[in-house]
């Protein structure tokens, strides 16, 4: 790993920080991710599914040298698998081992120190949360709480500890506070609405669909083979589709998908037959593929031709 | 909002300060919930952002003060007026460079206090102009689509009927309305052992004594989501299920409420009003399409696409609360009853108005939804909440089974 490098010092460095690792941001994502790296405070990213919020984290930890810990959120995450656990069974071995040294000589004295011996820093395993508090000055690691809407609400009443204190209280050992608090970032896909008091110990922002020329400049960046025709038309196809009113938008994962898998195909241009053999790659509902097959599809994407056609004449003059 | 000690610090971000306690002001006018903590946020974000241009410190701002993307529109439009004076922005840019440091002028500074004052009262008219919904005429209009916007007066509820209403809620209990969780709860029967209790209680012996310790999955009640309808053909029931839905609201977790008719409205905040007169005056002051017609597709539609990921995460029971009487075009109905019946986990339909026995499934509407459901529940008479608890509460007979239904048009 390389070593850590310090926090951006201005809106412009953090986006030619991005920049440099191949995320193309915008001014308005720069601005919240500075300021969030500056003022400390976790960053709440919500928006649709593949436009990027969690590669925000990977490109952040990669691009500052720090190390990266994720905690995926599912149904019914608990204290236990995000945060710490004790080893029951090296527990249970040490206390035999102590009886078998002390030859159970008992007492309160006695108690007390097994007590102290068993819920020791030995028997503790540190799960994401608990090791995101372990950063060296300097170089605290990057957290990943992906897809925080996946769990439930007293999951996230336990956050607001250590969002808001970096601190994590375990009963049987005390606080364990972070030297330096990590950077904390959170995604959700909005399927259900986080409760306010989280919100309120974050920066907000809303990670939207880009728009064409930012699309553009990803697809350049992620997919280099694509050509410039091929990708013009890619990204003028996608934003069309995002007007249509689909029950699933495409997010720019689709986009970058569906431009290596026309690659793969050797494609040099969009036609008819392609789109509609390869759509599968962009649109994952039955409803809204159905749509595409039909007339839609192929009205988008002759208005596609026809405008790139116009700019290209117009670039021409 | 700004510290004493920020203040003492630097004079100039008084104003600063001042100006963003202002704005916060105008965004809490608008409808937005900002807090005091946010102002101080606010401000010392615009200082750690060190701003140069009205981009810069509008996203700073926007970080801080919008958590909802609901809110964008209006912070957007607060933002346009409160700042449009070109000045204000500028002055504001002029602290945070070296050059600035010799105080504005008194003259100037009143002005653009005026300027603030003026804008302040202007950011309020957003939340009109953005919550007004558009009126759309539809040149083809059959009676029962027919849009009718207007507003409803709901009779306030008598302390008996508080109390009679408590009693059927406490026995009301809705369909298949458990989920196993994954997290666990502590259970004095065997089962599966819980290895962190066994431990800590076998320490309390000093390790000589290990007595297992047992836990089980925990179960909770799913979120619900209730779409009722409020046309004109169910007008007669509103009252009730208003009661029903605020006392459920009050009852459970997740409860998602939303109403329809030629529109959809969400009320889910209004109807967590502790009061339920409270609650229904909210509700009607929302919503404007009372006892119009019907849309039922087009309603259902728009649930799919802008809230049904939001809202049936996490197992969800929908009740759909309906008489089923729609003339919007049946395929579109059955198709999105289709989406609607695949998203949740199960689909209740409560028909307030199958009052005859003889009841036969032959409205169009009702045709194309029922093949859709998981439980079709009748109410026969729906004279007091009582009543829908009671339907709701019964063991699922066959009379609930959608194909019961379906068969007998057939026959």
């Amino acid at each position: 790993m390389q070593d850590a490098r310090p926090i951006p010092d201005s809106i412009d460095d953090t986006l030619s920080l991005l920049s440099s690792a191949g995320y193309v941001a915008d001014r308005a994502l720069a601005t919240v991710l500075y300021l969030s790296l500056k003022m400390g405070r976790p960053l709440f990213l919500e928006g649709e599914a593949g436009v990027g919020k969690t590669e925000i984290a990977k490109v952040l930890a990669s691009s500052l040298g720090r190390k990266l810990i994720r905690l995926q959120c599912y149904e019914g995450l608990d204290v236990n698998s995000a945060v710490y656990e004790w080893n029951y069974a090296a527990q249970m071995v040490e206390i035999r081992m102590r009886e078998a040294v002390d030859g159970g000589k008992g007492g309160e004295a006695a108690r007390a120190e097994l007590q102290k011996g068993v819920y020791s820093d030995r028997f503790l395993i540190r799960r994401p949360l608990l090791q995101a508090l372990e950063g060296e000055a300097g170089a605290a690691p990057v957290l990943l709480i992906d897809e925080l809407d996946r769990t439930d609400e007293a999951f996230e009443a336990f956050l607001l500890e250590i969002l808001s204190d970096f601190q994590v209280t375990i009963p049987e050992l005390g606080t364990i506070r972070a030297k330096e608090p990590p950077i904390v970032i959170i995604t959700t896909n909005r399927t259900r609405e986080i409760h306010d008091a989280l919100k309120r110990r974050c920066l907000y922002h809303w990670v939207d669909y880009p728009d064409a020329t930012r699309e553009m400049a990803i697809l350049k960046a992620k997919v280099p083979a694509a050509g410039e025709e091929l990708s013009r038309e890619i990204v003028a196809y996608v934003q069309k589709l995002r007007g249509l009113d689909l029950f699933k938008n495409p997010g720019v994962a689709e986009t970058l998908d569906w431009a290596s898998a026309l690659i793969e195909l050797d494609k040099l241009a969009l036609d008819p037959q392609t789109v509609s053999d390869t759509i599968g790659v962009l649109l994952k509902y039955q409803d809204d593929i159905a749509r595409i097959a039909s007339s839609d599809g192929k009205k988008v994407l002759d208005e596609v031709k026809s405008e790139l056609r116009a700019a290209a004449v117009a670039q021409g003059n | 909002m700004t510290s004493r000690s920020d203040a003492g610090e630097n004079q100039q971000t008084g104003r600063l300060g001042e100006n963003i306690l202002y704005f916060a002001r105008t965004l809490r006018g608008a409808g937005m919930r900002v807090g005091p903590a946010s102002v101080v946020d606010a401000v010392r974000a615009v200082q750690a952002a060190g701003i140069s241009d009205r981009d810069d410190f509008y996203w700073t701002l926007h970080c801080v003060f919008v958590s909802r993307h609901e809110d964008h529109p209006v912070f957007d439009e607060a933002f346009r007026l409160f700042w449009r004076s070109r000045e204000l922005v500028e002055k504001m840019l002029q602290m945070f460079s070296p050059m600035a440091n010799s105080a504005p002028k008194e003259e100037e500074r009143k002005a653009g206090q005026s300027r603030v004052s003026q804008s302040l009262f202007a950011g309020q008219e957003p939340k009109q102009e953005i919550e007004k919904p558009q009126v759309e005429i539809e040149a083809l209009m059959t009676a029962s689509e027919r849009e009718v916007l207007r507003n409803k007066d709901f009779a306030q509820m008598t302390a008996a009927e508080i109390a009679v209403a408590r009693r059927a809620m406490a026995n009301l209990v809705l369909p298949m309305d458990t989920v196993r969780q994954r997290r666990f709860e502590a259970v004095g029967r065997p089962g599966v052992i819980d290895p962190r209790r066994t431990l800590s209680s076998s320490l309390r012996t000093g390790g000589d004594l290990v007595l297992p310790r047992f836990r089980q999955h925990r179960v909770v009640q799913p979120p619900l989501v209730v779409l009722a309808d409020i046309s004109g053909s169910m007008s007669q029931y509103s009252r009730i299920f208003l009661h029903f839905l605020h006392a459920i609201t009050e009852r459970r977790h997740r409860v998602h409420t939303f109403l329809f008719g030629t529109r959809l409205t969400n009320v889910t905040r209004q109807l967590r009003r502790k009061d339920p007169d409270d609650a229904l005056m909210e509700c009607s002051r929302a919503v404007e399409d009372w006892s119009g017609g019907t849309r039922i597709g087009s309603t259902i539609h728009e649930f799919n696409r802008l809230w049904s990921r939001r809202v049936l995460s996490q197992g969800a029971v929908v009740l759909l609360i309906t008489d089923g009487l729609e003339r919007d075009g049946d395929d579109i109905l059955a198709h999105e009853m289709d989406r609607l019946h695949r998203s949740c986990r199960r689909l209740i339909w409560l028909n307030p108005l199958l009052r005859f026995d003889g009841f036969e499934a032959r409205a169009r509407g009702v045709r194309a939804m029922l093949p859709h459901v998981d439980e079709f529940r009748a109410v026969h008479s729906l004279d007091a909440l009582s009543d829908l608890c009671w339907a709701l509460s019964r063991p699922q007979a066959r009379a609930a089974d959608p194909k019961t239904w379906l068969k007998a048009i057939a026959a």
